[in-house]
């Protein structure tokens, strides 16, 4: 059955990915929820929260406020917070309980927003989904209400990135190294989606030239800043090994204003089979690089990414008994060491931790993937 | 490295004097902060407690995650599966299909047969109206080998009814059936602790010696349901008192709850209580006491003005612990809660008279996130207190540390004096889950 789990962990849910998302920015992201989606987060899904002051609160809903529909005690609750904590935005973030007896987030949204000035918005999860769409929806709504809409590209080679959260990036160094690298290949660094800038920077977001996705989480965003701006994306990472395929990429989106996925372009020829399981940006481009050496590769994709940034070798997948599937005839197999208790026995198996999905297990083990000497390359 | 806000927030609302201090609740329900010390205990932990017993959550993604990586961080992803809720479910509202199937499908994909599975269903399955004695029925008729506990996942309910926690800790004793009856056992249940070496009660009934039951001493599953021989259920942690009144009911034998307090002339009424149960003659605890009384000055040397704070996971009577530690000299200066217990009464009412400059914080109140940290050097008693106190000096303590009593003192005294002396790396303990549990972080 598909959704029976016998052993694997699920993936950080679409409430975590939202409160991710939006994390440094200055905003109020409060979760409708009676308890446990915000604990759930900053436990298991967050590695900022212990140093890192965000105004992130659930509103403690309880069975007779869901009853009763008592939304003025939700109103009353975040006008009272915006009063006292003055945040730059407040994201609304909706958890199954208030999904189900459909509370109009949005008229909840335009009335808190008309009577405190702040922008208000509301992230259509419901605790259903994993935290591509939770985070990925967060940075489409945030580009949407919060980007300078009369910005355009200025032809500079500015590059904003797009889709990084610790959830996909969570060693120490990690986003700094990445802007380290577009400067190191001529570029400019524009803004990042969303770590390590500040809310002002990504209202320019529309200056840039290409927007480049370094998770799946960073699509939603890049389509809607292509539908507005008309900036090209370019989806993969400048893992060791692939620096020079992106750089290419990003050259050719500039100058086609072509949106670029080139670690789907892998042969597929090879005996044995390496199965990468994980966010399709991150291991396809694991996948690109180890096909070059004459694997046969395929990437499972077991979160909700966007169907483009998987090819057609590739697979999606819901839930362990889908997995398993996929990978049973694989020879080696790349992805989080907690998929270790699927695997087929006897099969090579490559760590890459993954915090979307082990959380702060292997935390101490992380290491920033952007560094050559890293891996010991 | 620590990045906070830097504004000047004003306190108002989120910490008050305890003169001022309303009784039961001192600060509005309004949104709510979550800290990032996770000492205590949640209901996989809890649950966990069943040997040979596997744990099975029915619910969506996000509700499903803080669960199975609390088992992933126990070392224990073995006993525990997931049946997923997808949003097609929620619409269809056919959960007791799915649930049913979900659930069988895992049992049969084990690779072992538990002797018990513990069923947890959530807030959906109230709002969808589950039949749950269908979902039972089913399984138990499918699966007639395993024991099937009904435990609930369900926060919505807590502020208006029973919590999870309590009712998981009723739903993991329902497999003990009566036994016939063994004069000499007692089950000391209720808590997640074992009793600590400092804890009077274990001390009377290892002088009455009793055979003494409790849930994180059992070793087989065949341990667990021999609780069903005592003569006797005693419970001294408030959480876990519904959970041992209803077995109590079930199984008709003797019951007993004697809460924690930290007041001599409650301890010796409650040690009464004890020996007159047990049928032996009253204990002197004298000795006991000197020995608190000495412990307690040692730590008054070590400590000596450094300011103290207490939270409310180190130990269900935060105040009485106050209280107490005020009566000897310590300068108590604030208690970490969010409501006040009927059994705290009337702590509050004699702090207020007698420490009205003590204060107490809440930890839920959204102005927490943003309060200044480590501003001043104290000694913290708990994960949250330490947490809020930006401290490295502090008593690593949930649930007293299974202590009870005169000798609950002496052991928090000894572990003040190691909480001054020795600096805890905060950052890597307090975020930790279920102190006393495997963890592999």
């Amino acid at each position: 059955m598909r959704r029976a789990y016998r052993i694997l962990p699920v993936y950080s849910g679409d409430v975590s990915g939202a409160a991710a998302a939006l994390f440094e920015l200055g905003g109020m992201t409060v979760m409708h929820d009676p308890s446990g989606c915000n604990s759930t987060y900053n436990t298991h899904d967050e590695t900022r929260w212990y140093d890192q002051d965000s105004l992130i609160f659930i509103t403690g809903l309880t069975d007779q406020d869901a009853i009763l529909g008592d939304d003025e005690r939700l109103i009353h609750d975040i006008e009272k917070a915006c009063e006292e904590l003055h945040p730059n935005f407040v994201a609304l973030v909706n958890s199954p309980i208030p999904y189900l007896n459909g509370t109009d987030f949005e008229a909840i949204s335009s009335i808190i927003e008309k009577n405190t000035g702040i922008p208000v918005f509301y992230i259509p999860t419901n605790g259903c989904h994993d935290y591509v769409f939770g985070a990925g929806g967060a940075l489409r709504m945030l580009a949407e209400r919060m980007t300078d809409r009369n910005a355009g590209p200025d032809h500079t080679g500015r590059i904003n990135l797009l889709g990084c959260t610790p959830l996909d990036f969570p060693a120490d160094g990690e986003v700094a190294a990445l802007k380290d690298w577009i400067r190191a290949e001529g570029f400019s660094a524009g803004s990042c989606w969303a770590m390590g800038d500040s809310l002002e920077s990504l209202k320019d977001a529309g200056r840039a030239d290409v927007n480049l996705v370094v998770s799946a989480v960073g699509l939603p965003a890049a389509k809607w800043l292509r539908e507005n701006f008309g900036t090209p994306y370019v989806a993969g990472l400048p893992l060791p090994g692939y620096e020079k395929e992106l750089c290419s990429a990003l050259r050719r989106a500039m100058e086609t204003g072509e949106n670029q996925i080139p670690y789907l372009d892998r042969p597929a020829d090879g005996q044995e089979e390496t199965v990468f399981i994980g966010d399709p940006v991150c291991m396809g481009t694991m996948a690109a690089v180890k096909a070059r050496q004459g694997s046969r590769t395929r990437v499972i994709c077991p979160v909700e990414a966007g169907p483009e940034l998987v090819g057609v070798q590739d697979a999606m997948t819901r839930g362990e008994e889908d997995v398993e599937r996929e990978i049973a005839n694989a020879a080696e197999i790349v992805a989080d060491p907690l998929y270790r208790h699927i695997c087929p026995a006897g099969v090579r198996f490559t760590p890459e931790i993954h915090f979307a999905f082990s959380g702060r297990i292997f935390r101490k083990q992380l290491v920033n993937r952007f560094q050559h000497d890293a891996r010991g390359e | 490295m620590l990045k906070q806000i830097g504004r000047d927030f004003e306190p108002e609302g989120a910490i008050v004097s305890v003169s001022d201090a309303k009784y039961p609740l001192p600060f509005a329900r309004e949104l709510e902060f979550n800290a990032p010390a996770h000492g205590n205990w949640n209901i996989v932990h809890i649950g966990m407690l069943i040997p040979e017993a596997h744990e099975i959550y029915v619910g969506s993604d996000n509700c499903m995650r803080g669960v199975v990586m609390t088992a992933a961080e126990m070392n224990a992803l073995d006993r525990y599966s997931t049946v997923m809720l997808e949003e097609e479910d929620l619409l269809d509202g056919n959960l007791e299909d799915v649930t049913i199937e979900g659930v069988a499908d895992v049992i049969r994909k084990l690779p072992y047969r538990p002797r018990c599975v513990q069923v947890y269903l959530v807030c959906l399955h109230h709002f969808l109206g589950s039949d749950t004695d269908r979902i039972f029925g089913e399984l138990e008729a499918l699966f007639p080998d395993i024991d099937f506990a009904r435990c609930w996942m369900d926060p919505i309910m807590q502020k208006t009814g029973l919590t999870p926690e309590q009712k998981d800790r009723k739903a993991i004793l329902d497999p003990v059936q009566p036994l016939p009856v063994n004069h000499r056992s007692v089950n000391v249940i209720g808590g997640d602790l074992p009793m600590h070496r400092e804890n009077d009660i274990a001390k009377v009934l290892s002088a009455g010696d009793f055979t003494v039951r409790q849930l994180p001493t059992n070793r087989t599953y065949d341990e667990f349901l021999a609780m069903g021989e005592s003569f006797l259920n005693l419970c001294y942690y408030p959480s876990g008192d519904y959970a041992v009144r209803m077995m109590n009911k079930r199984l008709g034998r003797d019951y007993l709850y004697l809460p924690s307090d930290y007041d001599d002339e409650a301890i010796c009424r409650n040690l009464k209580e004890l020996t007159a149960q047990l049928n032996m003659k009253d204990i002197d605890p004298t000795p006991w006491m000197e020995e608190r009384d000495r412990a307690l000055q040692r730590a008054l040397s070590a400590v000596g003005k450094m300011p103290v704070t207490i939270d409310y996971m180190s130990t269900p009577r935060p105040l009485s612990l106050a209280r107490a530690l005020r009566k000897k000299g310590f300068q108590v200066q604030r208690v970490y809660l969010d409501a006040i217990t009927p059994e705290e009464e009337a702590d509050l009412r004699w702090l207020q008279k007698n420490a009205p400059d003590m204060e107490l914080a809440s930890t839920m109140n959204v102005k927490m996130r943003v309060m200044p940290r480590g501003t001043e050097p104290v000694l913290a008693i708990g994960p949250k207190a330490a947490w809020f106190g930006g401290t490295s000096h502090f008593v690593n303590m949930i649930e007293n540390g299974g202590s009870w009593g005169f000798g609950s003192l002496t052991f928090i005294a000894e572990e003040m004096i190691r909480g001054v002396r020795e600096e805890k790396d905060t950052r890597d303990v307090v975020p930790r889950k279920g102190l006393g549990c495997a963890c592999c972080l």
